[in-house]
């Protein structure tokens, strides 16, 4: 940790990949606690890892087609594939009322199979996908910052004009939609900003492992405090704290700041659970249902 | 009076083309301003359909049904709605005020916040309901009966100009049907009730007219007969309502309605 703060002058990656992972913990705060309120965190696994596909091709164009990855990079590639599973699985979803959890396993399968295959396809040894599968947080461009920066606003714009809508839509769908929310819209829209979410923090963890940091940091606040409001400022708060906390621990080790970050992140939430049975036991009373 | 519900001859499937028997049949029925109508009949009669029909959220395969004489699905955010079985999805965490709140959403402004107004409104709600004293505590700390009586206070609060309960004494002890039923009536000074309950004798004891429900539909008013001698058996409370051939209940057997009545009562 030391180390960490020695070289933090010296090492403009340093300075990066802490942005991003304060960046990352906004939009954790942000739309974890839907993604868990709304019941979509395997909806947003499959996103993830449909969005390698867009990862693949992204490289792939590149190596073969050098004018179009002016416009479509690896991060690009990833957003746009995930915006467009977000989509498919809101449609399906308004059509047969849930998505159905074979197709979402296909699709889950379909986009990591794209993705490595496109990138064998590719020469070269790739290192962008594996920064994509597995986290690059030590190696974040300030072109990455910037993005991510974008895409935090675009979250926090949606948050701070649909709170009370994502909130009712996640209470109870059918009174949200007999007070005038489009149940459906309101659904997509959800889907799509958890997709955005994915991205961000595939910045920091990887998309292989983003699931821990979409979900974890909502469930581990949501074990403590009774409102919304709460859970979203304690969320963001656990998810700073997970994003730079255990990688200037392991900085200078072996270990690799992304895995730190996740174990992190699951011994937390672990840990918060065995916290909240003790006390239940402690005063005499079961687990909150 | 105005009418405020205007059902023409609705046919309901729920698996169309109409391979089976139809879910209602030929319903026609209004509800007035001043209406406090009490919708009896078995389960599976067709209590629930009707409601999500006025609200707008099945739509009929025949007939028409027009709300505030337009069509139901424009006008649902001024019905007020009690749902039979809670529907809260407390995945993350939800104070009861919280929930009650989400009957003003369709009031409220833009932004992150409820105003001054929909808090107002919904701590008066949960006030009339008798759970003010809970609108802090987590939502699933609340019982069966707590919670429709909150999901009651979220349909006051949203000033619904119809109200539209299901089942809404089915999970609420005795003390709290008589605060549901005092303040059902209060309210129905003001604004148009339609109740669905198996409940028969609740419905004839409290509401103005019924209408019993197995498929098809037929009104009685609840004054047309009540028996001196049903008085004396059981007790001055209970009156009845006889149903006459024709009607969906006599057809289903049920030919003397007082008699479920008694025994609904006398339990």
């Amino acid at each position: 940790m030391i180390g960490f703060l020695r070289d933090l002058p010296d090492n403009p990656f340093l300075l990066t990949g802490l942005l991003a992972g304060l960046l990352s913990a906004l939009a954790c705060g942000l739309i974890g606690p839907y993604v868990v309120g709304r019941r979509m965190v395997l909806l947003s696994g499959a996103i993830a890892h449909a969005a390698v596909g867009g990862v693949g091709l992204a490289i792939f164009l590149a190596a073969y087609a050098p004018t179009a990855s002016r416009w479509i990079d690896p991060l690009t590639g990833g957003l746009i594939v995930a915006v467009a599973a977000a989509i498919f699985i809101a449609v399906a979803e308004t059509r047969w009322g849930s998505m159905p959890e074979t197709l979402l396993a296909a699709m889950w399968a379909l986009g990591m199979s794209l993705g490595v295959l496109l990138a064998k396809m590719t020469p070269g040894y790739q290192s962008q996908l594996m920064a994509f599968l597995f986290g690059n947080i030590s190696y974040v461009s300030w072109r990455q910052v910037k993005t991510l920066v974008l895409l935090d606003a675009l979250l926090a714009a949606a948050t701070a004009l649909f709170h009370k809508q994502f909130l009712a839509f996640c209470l109870d769908r059918e009174q949200a939609e007999l007070q005038g929310v489009s149940a459906a819209v309101v659904n997509g829209v959800l889907l799509v900003l958890a997709a955005i979410a994915v991205i961000v923090l595939a910045q920091v963890v990887g998309l292989v492992m983003v699931i821990t940091l979409l979900t974890l940091p909502a469930a581990t606040a949501a074990i403590f405090v009774n409102s919304i409001a709460a859970v979203i400022l304690v969320s963001t708060l656990v998810a700073a704290v997970l994003t730079t906390l255990p990688r200037m621990l392991v900085y200078g080790t072996v270990i690799s700041a992304e895995s730190a970050i996740v174990i992190a992140a699951v011994g937390t939430y672990l840990a918060a659970l065995a916290v909240r049975e003790g006390l239940g036991r402690l005063v005499g009373k079961g687990p909150k249902a | 009076m105005n009418p405020v519900v205007e059902i023409e001859h609705v046919w309901f499937w729920y698996t169309f083309p109409p391979a089976s028997q139809p879910v209602l049949e030929d319903i026609s029925l209004t509800v007035f301003a001043d209406d406090f109508l009490g919708l009896v009949g078995p389960n599976g009669g067709g209590k629930t359909t009707l409601l999500r029909l006025i609200l707008g959220l099945i739509r009929p395969q025949r007939g028409t049904i027009r709300v505030f004489g337009t069509s139901p699905a424009q006008v649902r955010h001024r019905i007020g709605y009690v749902p039979q079985h809670a529907r809260v999805d407390v995945a993350i965490p939800a104070t009861v005020l919280d929930v009650v709140l989400t009957g003003r959403l369709h009031r409220s402004r833009w932004g992150v916040c409820y105003g001054r107004a929909d808090r107002l409104a919904a701590e008066n709600a949960l006030e009339r309901v008798g759970l003010k004293h809970l609108a802090g505590r987590p939502w699933q700390s609340l019982s069966g009966g707590q919670r429709q009586r909150a999901l009651i206070a979220r349909a006051l609060a949203a000033e619904s100009q119809l109200l539209l309960l299901d089942e809404p004494t089915a999970n609420i002890d005795l003390p709290s049907e008589q605060t549901l039923t005092d303040l059902l009536h209060e309210l129905s000074r003001h604004i148009p009730i339609v109740l669905a309950s198996h409940d028969i004798a609740f419905v004839t004891t409290h509401m103005k007219r019924v209408a019993c429900l197995n498929r098809r539909l037929t009104v009685h008013r609840v004054d047309e007969l009540s028996s001196d001698r049903l008085r004396e058996i059981y007790g001055q409370d209970v009156c009845t309502i006889v149903h006459r051939p024709g009607c969906p209940l006599f057809d289903s057997g049920c030919r003397q309605g007082c008699r479920l009545a008694g025994e609904t009562s006398s339990l």
